[in-house]
């Protein structure tokens, strides 16, 4: 018996050091990223995987040019970012949510039908619609920061409606009837007793959504005024897309720039993500 | 979504009605909105593909003559091939490590949350990001070599496994990590008494049981493998390019979503209707592997 105990904690123990091992081969990219950020042009490609040295040390001229790099400021794109991010997944989680009530509670033909063409339009790749939406979307007007939330409205509403049906379907009749009973219409029951209780699942969702908004490149590089508004993965993209003439140090300081505050969210909200991400899952 | 005659009976006029009159307000921007972002552009995308275009609003019905170019496209078919490929090793490649990780990670072995913290981590980070983060690890790699991701096709594929193994077996790990703590604890007892040795208990009580979340991961890993585009345009975007004896260029990396950005976006724009048939061959092609990979995994599910 005792025997056996030991031989478990010897495999605990390896388990462990390949774990660490592993962990070092999960953080030297983004390590890499780091140290080359700080490099002078040159030196990235021969020196990728060498600290900097007095002659390749760069200081933070990286960060200095890379603010202007491609005749765009880096802050705008930030900042063109975190506006479709914001508002997309604010404009998502309202009304899907009250859709996925509506859909629920009232469960007419109109409904299973809205329902079904949601679950379906999960599997539909983005190159299947992203022609002729990017020229809806020129049309509506719907190409600038403030506007594209609606797109994603449109074709993020897939997964939201289904894990908010999914959820209020397990959510007791008993709750609204008392409400209702009391005199509330059902714009009150909604905000003031449903929604509430479907704090787990929105912060779930919203952690979905901000993920995928956030990080998404196809979609508003076709449908964004590309002159005027960048958004990271589009501003990233057109500094390195062209061949030839790049300045690696500066791409990686700016790619430094643009992944430290995700990492940072992540840090701090990443029980909410973990459990949004496991819970996302059980779609299908 | 199925509606028993107990819910119906409970679903009573008392809550429906009333909610019924303010559809315009809980329903209507969702339907308005699916109709602008998905709904329109689906059909529109559909017809289209039975014609031909350079812009929405000049088209000329051709019938199929679009599906019958793009299938005898070899640039598309060399993607399908080369995506098919991609897929099966980065799926078998995915789920293994992410299940073995995720079952190391439950038995209570030290340190256990930082390691799912870091192996988690590369989700957040865009695939645009990544692409060009392991194009430069690669290029640091290969340039002892005297040679470079974009100029060889096999560590261009070996590079995009890597890649999608890097980015997604932290979030396949952390399904598997759910569906293993759902596994009920007296039945792990129950075998342990009867005498099983580890192997055993994992083959014969705990896959059965993570079957679910096995289903989940291999879908997702499935179509995200045949959908990847991002990374592909910013690791490789198609590299190392090779001339066909008749002039035609293959791009030995590309996969379908590439193919078909590249055939409607390229230089020639008379082809955006053989563009818009491979989309939709390609929609037919993901969704049929999700419903026939979603039925095959559902069968094997034990019920509960």
């Amino acid at each position: 018996m005792k025997g056996a105990f030991q031989k478990e904690k010897l495999g605990k123990n390896l388990t462990t050091v390949l774990f660490v091992l592993l962990s070092i081969f999960y953080v030297f990219p983004v390590a890499m990223v780091v140290v080359n950020s700080f490099k002078k042009n040159t030196f990235v490609k021969t020196e990728t995987f060498k600290l900097p040295t007095a002659e390749s040390f760069a200081e933070f001229d990286n960060f200095i040019t890379g603010m202007t790099f491609g005749g765009y400021p880096f802050a705008k794109s930030v900042l063109y970012s975190i506006v479709i991010t914001l508002l997309g997944t604010a404009l998502i989680l309202l009304f899907t949510s009250m859709a996925a009530w509506y859909i629920s509670r009232v469960d007419s033909l109109v409904c299973r039908i809205v329902y079904y063409a949601c679950v379906f339009s999960m599997v539909v790749p983005f190159q299947m619609v992203m022609f002729t939406l990017s020229k809806t979307a020129d049309t509506l007007k719907l190409n600038t920061p403030w506007t594209i939330p609606v797109i994603y409205l449109g074709f993020g509403a897939g997964l939201a409606v289904f894990m908010f049906v999914g959820f209020i379907k397990g959510i007791p009749l008993d709750i609204e009837e008392a409400a209702a009973i009391d005199g509330c219409n059902p714009f009150r029951t909604y905000f003031s007793v449903v929604l509430p209780m479907m704090k787990p699942t929105i912060i779930s969702v919203a952690i979905l959504e901000i993920m995928w908004i956030w990080n998404d490149y196809l979609l508003p590089y076709l449908v964004l005024d590309r002159t005027e508004y960048r958004t990271i993965p589009i501003h990233i993209q057109y500094l390195k897309g062209s061949y030839g003439t790049v300045d690696l140090g500066a791409t990686m300081a700016l790619i430094l720039l643009s992944i430290v505050p995700v990492i940072i969210f992540y840090l701090t909200c990443q029980k909410h993500i973990i459990k949004g991400v496991a819970a996302g899952a059980v779609k299908g | 979504m199925k509606r028993s005659h107990d819910s119906a009976a409970v679903n009573s006029d008392m809550i429906r009605r009333p909610i019924q009159r303010w559809s315009p307000l809980f329903l209507m921007p969702v339907v308005a909105a699916f109709l602008i972002g998905f709904v329109w552009p689906f059909f529109h995308g559909l017809f289209l593909s039975f014609c031909k275009f350079k812009t929405t609003s000049n088209w000329e019905w051709v019938g199929i003559s679009n599906y019958e170019k793009a299938l005898a496209d070899q640039s598309f078919m060399y993607s399908f091939g080369f995506t098919a490929l991609f897929a099966v090793v980065s799926l078998v490649l995915i789920n293994v490590f992410a299940f073995a990780v995720a079952y190391a990670l439950t038995q209570k072995i030290r340190g256990a949350n930082i390691f799912r913290t870091v192996f988690f981590m590369p989700n957040l980070i865009g695939g645009i990001v990544l692409g060009y983060i392991w194009s430069m690890i690669f290029d640091g790699f290969l340039g002892y070599y005297q040679t470079s991701i974009l100029m060889d096709k096999s560590w261009g594929f070996w590079g995009l496994i890597i890649l999608t193994c890097w980015q997604q077996i932290g979030y396949m790990m952390i399904i598997y990590i759910a569906g293993l703590q759902a596994v009920p604890e007296d039945m792990l007892e129950a075998a342990k008494i009867d005498g099983a040795n580890g192997w055993q208990t994992l083959f014969k009580v705990t896959i059965p049981n993570v079957m679910p979340s096995i289903t989940i991961c291999t879908f997702l890993s499935l179509t995200n493998g045949f959908k990847l585009f991002d990374q592909n345009l910013a690791l490789t975007g198609g590299y190392p390019f090779e001339i066909n004896p008749d002039g035609s260029a293959v791009r030995t990396t590309e996969m379908l979503a590439l193919n078909i950005y590249n055939t409607f976006y390229g230089q020639n724009t008379a082809s955006r209707g053989v563009a818009q048939a491979k989309a939709v061959l390609f929609f037919i092609l993901v969704a049929t592997l999700a419903i026939a990979q979603l039925s095959a995994t559902r069968k094997k599910e034990v019920q509960q």
